[in-house]
């Protein structure tokens, strides 16, 4: 155990997994970085340096530097499941997710159902996504929603760095297609990891706090959000049930039920945009479920309908922060 | 001529079951006996059988939205996909996938696609796992001319040429993207598309089946042996519209018997095996006969076979209820 950061978790995942197993083959655009050219090979590491030094490892035959061309790397990743590599793809910002969207939602989410069960795809899609880096409208979205839309691909959004490391080689030894998702802000939080390799399991959602009076759902990066306000509720004499959702699809209904229960107050964070997103598709959960165990509104703070703006004050007005998310608690507490 | 008797004999089988099959399917859809929508192959047969002959078990195809020719050549069992076809519990996907789905991973089939240019990217795939794990297998890509305008195959065509990767590129170019013409949608020649990204490009009579497959041969040689990848541009015609119910308003009735009469390689076929007396005529009439009596009885089972029940709705997703 020691502490590391979450972008070096994810680096170790997956040197771990790549030494364990010769199948395991890393795609994307500049994982290594310096391909063709006189100056340092392993340039990049990717553009945030989280595969940097796997190259020195496994030498570009199992590093793959592709061009920019989104749809013809998460083809080859497919195919390459289809036909017994273990490949990890890089969709290097979520946003991009737009223009090679038909390899995904079409081909590798549909194999498995399609083809009559025959097909294997163990294929893992590390992408990042969200708010907080002036990145504008085409590099801060989250887009899980619309993944977790799609019955055939499994979501993941590790909200720490042990989390990120034991759920990343899950996706990685998981036999279907799965969206790996890393908050760009989270990459240099850091916490205490274990050095060996271990897995944690889908559909398991991880309680960080349990309270009585209220209950925060949250995933990725508003999970920590939601444990900076239980902190700060804790002081005033109320305590919070906090649940991380840790995958969004498979998604742990019966946790999600029993936390909303335990209080009869939720208060569901999600930085996706608001309209059929994480947070609404739960409330209808808890709402069919759970509804007489409600003592008041299902409340949500997320952001505005609007794409990501760029402007410093607007995109901390735009995002979910703990003085919104105590504020809104406050309406229901 | 390369080819043995009993490998003539084998294209002539694997031409008229396609044949044979497709002919089934349009009268069975006519007479409204088929759900879905189906693309047929009639016509294009030579592409295909010589394609795949110069494949084995473990080389991989990816298929198009007509790819029941394609399913055929590649060994795919005819009753199970007519089966499918027919959304049996028996088909060849259980009835899960249909027409534009057929799939059977142990033939090496991964799959036709309802997507224009869905293919060729998955094939990239197949490729990469042959050159990682050192095998000297190919991987063939099918695409028609309407999908040579999808961006995927660009893509593809350039990520194969970087990567040098066993990846063939079959574009079988019947004149028609639905009911637009290639005049009309394709900028430039295809062939050249190929050669820009640096493969070893080739234009191909899709009616001679000796044409295709030599050059088919040629290629799939030099990617087994690390030479990289190549395009085939085919050259072909298809008997039926676009679909199922197309009424083909948009070709000439003069357009239509042309390529009935003088573009059929099955005739073609026929015409040079015989005339070169390699093989006899009353032995591939019997050929045609054996794939008949094969074809109609993958519908007699078929029709017979049950449908899949709400127990099946729910399998082959890893979401459990």
């Amino acid at each position: 155990m020691s502490l590391k950061t979450y972008r070096e978790a994810i680096n170790e995942a997956l040197l771990q997994e790549m030494q364990k197993d010769k199948n395991v083959v890393v795609i994307g655009e500049d994982v290594a970085g310096g391909a063709g050219t006189n100056g340092e090979q392993d340039a990049w590491g990717g553009v945030l340096g989280v595969t940097k030094g796997l190259l020195k490892h496994f030498g570009r035959e199992r590093i793959i530097d592709t061009p920019i061309t989104e749809t013809a790397i998460m083809g080859m990743a497919s195919g390459a499941a289809l036909t017994g590599l273990r490949p990890v793809a890089e969709l290097m910002f979520v946003d991009f997710m737009g223009v090679c969207f038909d390899q995904i939602l079409n081909q590798t989410a549909k194999f498995r159902y399609m083809f009559g069960g025959k097909a294997v795809t163990p294929l893992t899609i590390r992408t990042m996504y969200g708010g907080g880096l002036r990145a504008a409208s085409q590099h801060s979205q989250c887009l899980y929603p619309m993944f977790t839309h799609v019955p055939g691909i499994k979501v993941v959004l590790p909200s720490n760095p042990y989390d990120a490391k034991g759920l990343l080689i899950q996706s990685i030894r998981d036999n279907d297609p799965v969206i790996f998702m890393e908050h760009k802000n989270l990459y240099d939080t850091s916490g205490d990891v274990p050095d060996e390799s271990y897995t944690i399991p889908f559909g398991e959602a991880n309680f960080t706090r349990e309270g009585k009076d209220i209950t925060f759902i949250a995933m990725g990066q508003t999970v920590e959000i939601c444990n900076k306000v239980a902190d700060t509720l804790k002081k005033e004499g109320k305590t919070s049930t906090v649940l991380d959702l840790r995958t969004l699809s498979p998604l742990d209904e019966d946790s999600i039920l029993e936390a909303a229960e335990e209080t009869g107050k939720v208060v569901i964070v999600d930085e996706s945009y608001p309209r059929c997103n994480i947070a609404t598709d739960i409330s209808a959960l808890i709402c069919q479920n759970s509804f007489d165990s409600l003592k008041a509104g299902i409340k949500m703070v997320t952001p505005p309908h609007t794409p990501v703006p760029f402007s410093p004050p607007l995109e901390d007005l735009y995002l979910p922060s703990e003085e919104k998310v105590i504020n809104t608690a406050r309406e229901i507490l | 001529m390369q080819l043995n008797r009993e490998e003539l004999l084998k294209a002539y089988q694997g031409m008229c079951m396609i044949r044979e099959f497709d002919d089934a399917v349009h009268y069975e859809f006519a007479a409204d006996a088929m759900p879905g929508f189906v693309h047929l192959y009639v016509g294009e047969e030579a592409s295909a059988m010589g394609i795949c002959m110069n494949l084995n078990q473990k080389d991989t195809i990816a298929s198009t939205h007509r790819g029941h020719g394609h399913c055929i050549a590649k060994g795919c069992d005819v009753t199970d996909m007519m089966k499918e076809l027919y959304g049996k519990k028996d088909g060849i996907c259980g009835g899960k996938g249909g027409s534009m789905h057929i799939a059977d991973l142990s033939k090496g089939m991964l799959g036709a696609n309802g997507i224009v240019g869905g293919g060729p990217p998955i094939v990239l795939g197949a490729a990469l796992t042959y050159k990682t794990k050192k095998t000297n297998n190919v991987s063939v890509g099918f695409f028609g001319d309407g999908a040579s305008n999808q961006g995927s195959i660009s893509e593809s065509m350039n990520m194969a040429s970087v990567l040098k990767l066993p990846a063939i590129f079959v574009c079988e170019d019947n004149g028609y993207a639905e009911s637009t013409a290639r005049e009309y949608a394709v900028g430039g020649k295809i062939l050249d598309r190929g050669k820009a990204f640096g493969l070893d490009s080739h234009e191909v009579d899709g009616d001679n089946f000796f044409e295709v497959y030599e050059t088919a041969k040629h290629v799939i040689e030099n990617a087994r042996n690390g030479k990289g990848p190549a395009l085939l541009h085919i050259k072909t015609s298809k008997v039926y519209g676009h679909f199922e119910g197309d009424a083909i308003s948009y070709r000439t009735k003069e357009e239509n018997e042309r390529i009935k009469n003088d573009e059929d390689p099955l005739k073609i076929f026929k015409m040079k095996v015989t005339e070169a007396g390699l093989l006899e005529l009353d032995q591939l009439e019997k050929i045609e006969n054996e794939a008949k009596a094969k074809i109609k009885n993958a519908i007699d089972e078929s029709k017979k076979a049950e449908f899949p029940t709400s127990k099946d709705l729910l399998t082959d997703v890893y979401i459990k209820y």
